[in-house]
């Protein structure tokens, strides 16, 4: 599996800053879940955050700052970690499975022409994310985005007009773009897809039906 | 801090000893150490990000807080001590003052795909390219470094930030697509 669509820089830092808000960061999340080499590039970032600490001046706090602190240790309880169950084998990755309450196998879909969809609930109100299937071969209806969209492959590949999108690959799509992503012929493609306005199907009846099916 | 000869920033492999000190024997003398030197800059950072004086402090305890429980979790030959404060002071701040979570992957997850095994770098390497780091921070021209420490100390989306500089949304991202393009290319000689 070789990944050639990666994380760009502004999202990059602005994860390793902590400001990307989470429906983004949830895509983010995932790619780099599937991608070492991203995993590479964001700890270069974090390292850039701490030299910018670093560098900061001081500021000085109360005089009782250490006090307060040892007072503070001396009362704090060592909770023993919590043991994280995991299983022994997994297809999506977290923190995907958290937030949809499981794995593949558990799903429940809702049909939406040639594809299905599960819409994800996360804190952020600015964003939408859902998870997508689209059947082997078939195309989503042709749309384009009233702002960014962000897809993250998960399991099989799809094609645009411009380009192709295997597991793991991670599309950063702006307002700009009209494009049919069609699913490969030999398996159905899953994906994660986070967008902070409504699609703009360029058929009229979708956008019609639009607000009845969610999406 | 001014004399151009002196790497800046805090000799990291003191601090990565204090913190496996920590760790080890919960040594309070290295705790108070890595306090008197970190806390003054991670309530600097936190006064950037929160513009209140008293939250500052309180989460600038929570963080040393949080460093003397996950000592043992820092690995010193992965990476810089400072780096590792910096994202334990982040993730302080998003708990307790974002409304939003920050989902992130779990290193022992199942479905996690696995780099290919590298050499761990040495710690003269890691010294080394913590040097590196510093020095393409400090060439890098002030518009670039400008806006990557308003990435870092601003709540702030880029576009908030190109308006409020007046630019538009493209110069602001290519501006920190060259500069941490930049500190990439320093690293990547240093590798
Ligand atoms: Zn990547």
């Amino acid at each position: 599996m070789t990944i050639r669509h990666h994380l760009n820089d502004d999202l990059l830092i602005d994860y390793a800053a902590g400001t990307l808000s989470e429906g983004w960061s949830l895509a983010v999340a995932c790619h780099l879940a599937m991608c070492p080499q991203c995993r590479d590039q964001l700890a270069l970032a974090e390292a850039m955050g701490g030299a910018l600490l670093e560098d900061l001046a001081p500021v000085a706090g109360p005089d009782d700052s250490w006090e307060t602190l040892k007072t503070r240790l001396a009362n704090a309880s060592e909770e023993p970690a919590k043991p994280v169950l995991r299983p022994a084998r997994a297809t999506l990755p977290e923190p995907l499975r958290s937030y949809l309450g499981g794995d593949i196998e558990s799903l429940k879909w809702r049909n939406l022409g040639n594809a299905k969809q599960i819409l994800i609930k996360t804190g952020d109100d600015t964003t939408q994310a859902r998870l997508l299937r689209i059947a082997a071969g078939k195309p989503v209806p042709e749309h384009s985005h009233g702002g960014r969209e962000l897809t993250v492959v998960l399991t099989g590949s799809f094609h645009d007009a411009v380009d192709s999108f295997g597991p793991g690959d991670i599309e950063d799509a702006d307002g700009s773009l009209t494009h049919q992503p069609i699913a490969d012929e030999d398996q159905d493609c899953i994906c994660l897809a986070i967008t902070d306005a409504p699609l703009k199907f360029s058929s009229r009846l979708l956008r019609m039906v639009q607000p009845l099916l969610g999406i | 801090m001014t004399d151009r000869n002196v790497p800046a920033g805090i000799p990291n492999d003191t601090i990565s000893a204090q913190i496996v000190a920590i760790a080890a024997t919960r040594d309070m003398a290295s705790f108070e150490a890595l306090f008197r030197e970190f806390g003054p800059r991670i309530r600097a950072y936190l006064l950037k990000l929160t513009r209140d004086g008293q939250a500052a402090e309180d989460l600038m305890q929570e963080t040393m807080l949080a460093v003397w429980r996950k000592a043992g979790q820092f690995d010193p030959t992965r990476g810089q001590a400072s780096a590792w404060i910096f994202t334990i002071a982040r993730n302080t701040w998003i708990d307790a003052w974002r409304k939003q979570k920050r989902p992130a992957l779990d290193p022992d997850d199942p479905a996690l795909v696995p780099a290919a095994e590298a050499d761990a770098p040495t710690l003269l390497e890691l010294k080394q390219r913590g040097a590196a780091l510093h020095e393409a921070l400090k060439a890098l021209p002030e518009e670039q470094v400008e806006l990557i420490r308003l990435s870092f100390f601003d709540e702030a989306s880029h576009s908030t930030i190109a308006a409020r500089l007046g630019l538009p949304i493209g110069t602001v991202k290519s501006r920190i697509r060259l500069a941490f393009g930049r500190l990439r290319a320093a690293l990547e000689e240093k590798k």
